[in-house]
């Protein structure tokens, strides 16, 4: 695969081609709890209702651990995983929260204070160190 | 003729619908975000359109990853409002008018536009939530008191189409509108945006500075616009910002000269910073 100019942004995990491949059953184990039928068979027996799903063992670890930012870099998309935070009863912006490290009130607040700011934030290596 | 006379931008967060359907537009968080879209809602019952060509993107609703078109017209005779997991909206079913969806469907495509052609389709919260905004709160029983023409946009997967595809989309969706024989008044909408990261360590990223800066060259500087790379995009506005790629295709549709007659910007909504044009059209 060539060099990808994206991959010098920090904290990112752009959703390209190559994610897609690896993460399509994962996507779509995430995108069948959207129904009801399909979280009752999650709770009932999660490992039974995982094994449908032909995952690698990494993605189903990081589904058991509810690894956020390991589900993104193994090819789940955020609009997929954010349905298993949802089966778990997560608001979208408490799993922001988690996926950045932060606290849920830490969080909102910086929110409301106008983000988080662009600036240190561009390039990888602004992140060397921290 | 049909001919378009306004482009409206207008970010499309679900937390707003949410916000909307559960009654609490007044509350401070909020009220800032609704203020900005009073104006739009005057503007609106004095400008009122015939039919709304609405540029918006499915949030694997529609589509899950098993199909990614790029751009998917809707051509159903209507869209009911989608289960994303919580219920549908309590909005109306959206109403097309199915023949100048063909004709646009047509012309666009010995255009040299491959568009995908959707004859059954749900719509999510990309859709209904500008509607929300722009024509007020609507029960399910109601009619939105338009009719819809809906493009699904992939911005999901990268790559988005770029800008500059996005700006001459736009353009052949003006010539297919100004080649219809009825005569309709057409609004085009451009949804999503603008600066917001949803994902990973960086999520919360706002960057009003370029925010405001692209709105300016939107309106006045398309041409400097339709070359903005997806590299600025994912850098300075954040991984999910690159949906501002549809603005584009509504800017397309527009003439050079347009006159900016609304413009808001507020920081949060959820996660996102919310953006808004209404611009004129005057041919």
């Amino acid at each position: 695969m060539t060099d990808k100019d994206y991959d010098d942004i920090p904290g990112t995990y752009v959703f390209d081609a190559d994610r897609s491949r690896e993460g399509y059953w994962l996507n779509q184990f995430c995108i069948s709890l959207r129904l009801a039928d399909n979280r009752a068979a999650m709770r009932e027996d999660p490992e039974a209702y995982i094994a449908r799903f032909d995952m690698s063992e990494a993605q189903k670890q990081a589904i058991r651990d509810r690894a956020w930012n390991q589900l993104l870099e193994l090819g789940g998309n955020i609009y997929y995983t954010s349905k298993l935070a949802a089966f778990d009863g997560i608001a979208f912006q408490d799993l922001a929260a988690k996926m950045s490290h932060m606290s849920r009130d830490d969080y909102r607040q910086m929110m409301v204070d106008g983000g988080r700011k662009i600036d240190g934030n561009r390039s990888k290596s602004e992140w060397e160190g921290k | 003729m049909a001919r378009i006379t306004a482009g409206i931008a207008s970010s499309h967060v679900p937390a707003i619908g949410v916000a909307m359907d559960t009654g609490l537009t007044d509350q401070p968080y909020w009220k800032p975000v609704f203020d900005g879209y009073e104006y739009s809602r005057k503007w609106t019952a004095e400008n009122k359109p015939d039919v709304v060509f609405l540029v918006y993107n499915d949030h694997c609703t529609a589509f899950d990853a098993s199909v990614i078109p790029t751009f998917a017209l809707g051509a159903a005779a209507e869209f009911k409002p989608a289960d994303e997991g919580w219920g549908p909206r309590p909005v109306p079913v959206v109403k097309n008018h199915q023949k100048l969806a063909s004709h646009i469907a047509q012309t666009v495509i010995l255009d040299e536009f491959d568009l995908t052609i959707m004859n059954e389709m749900e719509v999510d919260h990309g859709l209904t939530v500008p509607l929300s905004l722009m024509f007020g709160d609507r029960s399910p029983d109601d009619d939105w008191g338009v009719q819809v023409v809906p493009l699904a946009v992939n911005v999901v997967q990268y790559p988005a189409p770029t800008a500059n595809r996005c700006y001459m989309l736009g353009q052949a969706i003006r010539r297919a509108i100004d080649s219809y024989p009825e005569d309709l008044n057409v609004h085009i909408y451009g949804t999503g945006g603008m600066s917001h990261q949803l994902q990973a360590e960086r999520a919360g990223l706002i960057n009003a500075d370029w925010d405001l800066a692209f709105m300016d060259k939107l309106v006045n500087d398309p041409e400097a616009a339709r070359r903005i790379s997806h590299l600025e995009f994912l850098r300075e506005t954040g991984s999910e910002g690159i949906e501002m790629v549809m603005w584009l295709v509504m800017r397309g549709a527009l003439d050079h000269n347009v006159t900016e007659v609304h413009r808001h910007y507020h920081v949060p909504a959820s996660n996102t910073a919310v953006g808004h044009l209404i611009l004129e059209n005057h041919t």
